[in-house]
Parts: C-alpha cells; structure tokens; sequence
C-alpha cells in the first residue's frame, strides 16, 4: 500500500466516548494517578469534577481506591500509564480487582513501546503476560479508533473487570467500516486468505494489513485475524486458521512469552500444531523512537512479510 | 439492636470459644492475631456497625474491610454470631471445597466485603469505599482494621496520604496494636513508633485506647469527627489466654488437646 492513511491517537475517542458514557451514567468515575493530561482527560475532570479521583502518584491505592469505589456501587475506569498501572499495582489488581470480582476498569495507557525513548523502564511489554496470568480477566487490545469506541462501551455495560490497553501511537483504521468494528470474546478476521494467517494486536494489526497486501502481490494469500480480545481466547478462530491455512505468524508490541503469541502457540500446540513465528518485543529496548524500535524489533510489513516466505518455504 | 458493653463482652467470649473450636478442628489458623482483635470486632460488630445479615450487601451498610486477613476465623466466628451465616458452617473451616478459606472470600462468605490476606491492601479499598459514600451521599461509614507489622507495606502510607488529603470524615481506621509481626515484636523488626505523630502529620485524628476496653472502643468509634480517625488500638496478642498472651510463637500455633481444654476453660470465665 503506498498510500498514507488518516492516523488517529486512541487516546482521543477513549476519552470521547468515556464523557459519553458518563453523561449517561451516573455511576461511571475516573480513578486516575496524576495522569489527567497523559490519559487525557482534562475535559472529563471539567465536566465531572467530583467523578475524576486523582490519587496522586501511588499505584496501588490507585487501584485500592478503585475496588472500594467498586464495592460502593460505582464503575470505575482506572487510567493510567500501562507499565506503572500493571507493574506497582500487580498485586492490587490481582487480589482486590480480578480474584474479588469487582467491576472495575483497568486502563493502560500508552502501551508497549509507545514511550519509545523514555526507555524500558516506561515500556509496558510486560503487561500482557502478567494480566494473563490472572483468572478469567478479559484482556481487550482495541486496534483503531472504532474498536476503541466499541471496547469502552462495552467494558462500561460488562459487569466484572477488564483489562485494555489504550494506546498512543497514532494507528490508521483498521475495521475500515466494518460493523461493529470490535465483538466482544470475538477474534476479528479482516483479510480472508489461505496459505498463512497473520494474528496481530493493537498498532501492529495495520502492519499485518500492510504485509497481506504485498504477499498478495507474491501470490501467497495471507489471512488477517486482529486479536482484540487476548483473553478469552476465541479457539475456534485460531483452531480455523491452523487448519485451513499452513502456518501462523503472531504479532504484538509486548514480550511474547506469556503475551499474544504464547496464548495463541499453547492453544495450537495442544490441538493442531502448525509453524509458527511470534514477533514482539521480547528484550528491553535500546534507545529509539517507536518507529525505531518497532523496526529493531523486526515489528513491520517488511520483517512479517519475511517471516511468512521463511515459514512458508519450511513448511512445505 | 446495639449492644451495650456487657452484651459485647457476651458476644466476644462467645467469639474466643468459636476461634478456639475452629482453630482446633482444623488444625491451623492464626490464633494470637485472632484474639487480639476479638473485642474490637465484638464492638464493631455488636454496637457500631450499621450491617444487615439479612440483606449483607444493602448499598448504604456501613462497609468493614479487615486488612489483617489472617485473622479470618475472627471475622468468620463473628460473622456467624451475628446470623451472617449458621455457626455450624465454622466447622468447615480451611476443609477441601469450604467456603471458608485460610483468608477471606468476599464472594462465598456474606459479610465479607474484599478478599484480604496479603498485607496493606485493605487501607486503600477503604478510603475508596468512603469517597464512594460520600460521591453517592450515603450516610454509609467505612471501618478498616489493620494489623500494626501490616503498616510497614508503603501502599498503607499512600492511602493515608489521600485520606488525609481529602479529610475523609467517614472514614476509620483501627491499627491492632499487639507489638508483633509473624515472627518477632515490631519494634525488632522495623519500628513503627510514633504511631501517632506519624498519623497525625499525615492529617488523622488520633484515639489510643485499650483495645479490649469495650466502653474505650464504642467512643473511639461513635465520637464526631472532623478529620479520617484512626484508632491505635493497645491489644494483646493472644489476649484472654494466660500462656498465649505476648507470645510470639502463638501468631499460628495450634493448641494441644490439653492447652485447648484450658484454654476453653479460661475464655468461658470471661
């Protein structure tokens, strides 16, 4: 594709759709950790002073705060950086957000790599394969501004909590117009293909997009899956590629040990092995931009492209 | 129905006889840290908490959040007292299966507010339990209890920042101050004092009280307050057993046949 698409900050229509959640329902507030620019919602603390919880820089009563907010009957939507929220306030959302089955909301912020050189300290790469490992929290990774839409709304409605990760690194439209553009649970096939099946999440689905359309030109016919739900995973999609297509390329800006691509090679590996490759971002990063570093870390149309002739050729 | 203070002397003898009984059956528990805090759940729950067990999660209860989760068979024998759930069901305790788990389960054990049981949790859903009340404008007060070695976790340290921030007037917290941590007096392992000064400059009213003197209690808890309260309450771990008492070795020691036996003896005096 040699056109440049419109790209969008799902920050934005994260907060959009949060405010027009709020107007609706009274019980949805914004637990947040001196994040209100960095998650922006500066607006959402304008229209609904008493409903944005600033907790200040402290991680774990953050997500404490949230679960009492819960228990009292409100609907909390914690925003915060994804590395801080998941990596100092593990314990907290394991105990008294995901094992008490409170209804809130645990929105990481500016995933992945997206801090690009601010460094690994700031990177959250981690964060899937921790969240994972936690019993039945649905893990959501909206790819574009419609699924972001769609997630929130969703996650709002949901009773229980959630885990997603809004991201800030400006992505193109990947649903294209599709409707709904995210099904909860659900695994969103977008290139129909048959010799390879590309499983991307969040800012690499459109790279994966990219990829199908030159290997189309190759003449190998590459089937697109964005996996906004990581957890739980949609088997009978994955179970669909690995037998109608020959291998399987996993994609994400996380580690893949215990992150997208272990979710998906444990499900293929106990029901229909096949080749696979996991890209990601599996060691702490050296200096660079996120452009930079989703390059280093071989995280392109061009490095999946590659990796699908690779698996291809010893597949056959 | 409130109880005045012989009723709660009642209810917490009758709470050490269950505490023992369960501990005994199955063969663990965390019997000094349950002892210590035995009147100040016995205050709570006979005489200061506005709790249904007949309707446990009504929105405008007032909400307990036990930090101190290894003291589960307090609150369990507590909460069974009260008509949360049959007094029976005790006898199930820590067994394959049970409801009653080693810590709290707030989604099998009516009355149980948040799963506790790792340390310096409960301090921070408390203050969200009370900012809630006061968002929703409910009278609802939040109560958290908290052991004193759990305030060397620096999440309790955040939560009291904020509370003090937002003077949260609906809101205490009770530190069961029996000296102790697991293996060693708090003091040896990481000083806590001054408990108080240090509250205080984080914006608390401060009450220290005699945490088994029930009439000390009920006005630490009933008074009107104009900051976050906490009450440092000055309890003996192991408190109503003679040779349990100050005992480091009694945090989740399990008695003998024959220690039971006296031990049954000397709470049903009290």
């Amino acid at each position: 594709m040699s056109e440049k698409l419109e790209e969008f900050d799902n920050r934005i229509i994260f907060a959009k759709t949060l405010i027009a959640l709020a107007n609706e329902n009274p019980k949805i507030v914004v637990v947040c950790n001196d994040s209100v620019g960095s998650s922006n919602l500066g607006e959402f603390r304008d229209l609904f002073p008493d409903r944005l919880i600033d907790v200040g820089i402290a991680e774990q009563n953050m997500v404490g705060v949230a679960a009492g907010l819960s228990n009292a009957g409100f609907t909390p939507f914690v925003c915060a950086a994804a590395p801080f929220l998941t990596g100092r306030a593990l314990e907290q959302i394991k105990a008294d957000v995901v094992y008490t089955r409170t209804n809130v909301k645990l929105c990481g912020m500016s995933p992945g790599v997206s801090y690009g050189e601010l460094g690994p300290t700031h990177h959250s790469i981690e964060d899937i394969a921790w969240m994972r490992a936690l019993d039945s929290l649905p893990i959501v990774l909206p790819a574009d501004e419609a699924q972001t839409k769609e997630a929130v709304t969703w996650a709002a409605n949901t009773t229980g909590p959630v885990f997603m990760r809004i991201g800030r690194f400006k992505v193109p439209s990947v649903s294209q117009g599709q409707s709904p553009a995210f099904v909860p649970n659900k695994a969103m096939r977008i290139i129909e293909g048959n010799d390879i099946t590309i499983i991307a999440t969040g800012t690499l689905v459109s790279r994966a997009v990219a990829a199908a359309h030159q290997l189309k030109g190759e003449g190998i016919s590459a089937r697109v899956i964005n996996l906004s739900t990581v957890s739980p995973l949609d088997t009978a999609e994955i179970l669909l590629a690995a037998k109608e297509t020959k291998a399987i390329i996993t994609a994400e800006e996380s580690v893949t040990r215990g992150g997208v691509g272990g979710a998906i090679a444990e499900f293929v590996v106990q029901n229909h092995p096949v080749a696979m490759k996991l890209l990601g971002t599996d060691t702490f990063a050296p200096t660079g931009s996120v452009s930079y570093l989703l390059e280093h870390y071989g995280l392109t149309a061009d490095s999946i492209v590659a990796s699908a002739r690779e698996l291809l050729k010893h597949g056959k | 129905m409130e109880m005045n203070t012989r009723e709660i002397a009642n209810l917490a003898r009758e709470i050490r006889i269950q505490i023992l009984h369960t501990i005994k059956g199955a063969g663990m528990g965390h019997i000094g840290g349950d002892f210590s805090v035995t009147d100040i759940l016995a205050t709570l729950f006979g005489a200061v908490l506005k709790v249904d067990p007949k309707e446990p999660n009504k929105a405008d209860r007032d909400r307990l959040i036990l930090s101190k989760g290894h003291a589960a068979v307090a609150l369990y024998s507590t909460l069974a007292l009260r008509g949360f759930f049959p007094v029976e069901d005790l006898k199930t305790f820590a067994k394959p299966l049970s409801n009653l788990n080693g810590h709290p389960n707030r989604n099998k054990v009516p009355g149980i507010e948040s799963n506790t049981g790792p340390l310096g949790h409960g301090f921070p859903i408390a203050v969200g339990t009370a900012i809630g009340a006061q968002l929703a404008k409910s009278s609802s007060r939040s109560f958290v209890i908290m052991g004193d070695g759990e305030l060397q976790e620096g999440s309790n340290w955040e939560a009291a920042m904020f509370a003090g921030h937002r003077k949260l007037t609906n809101l205490i917290a009770v530190v069961d101050r029996n000296g102790f941590q697991q293996g060693s007096p708090t003091s040896k392992t990481n000083e806590l004092d001054p408990l108080d000064k240090k509250f205080e400059a984080f914006g608390w009213e401060v009450c220290v009280v005699d945490g088994h003197n029930y009439d000390a209690l009920l006005k630490a808890f009933t008074d009107p307050q104009t900051k976050p309260r906490v009450i440092i309450a000055q309890t003996t771990k192991g408190k109503g057993v003679d040779f349990m008492e100050g005992k480091a070795e009694w945090h989740h020691k399990v008695p003998s046949d024959e220690q039971y036996e006296q031990a049954l003896e000397q709470v049903g005096k009290q």
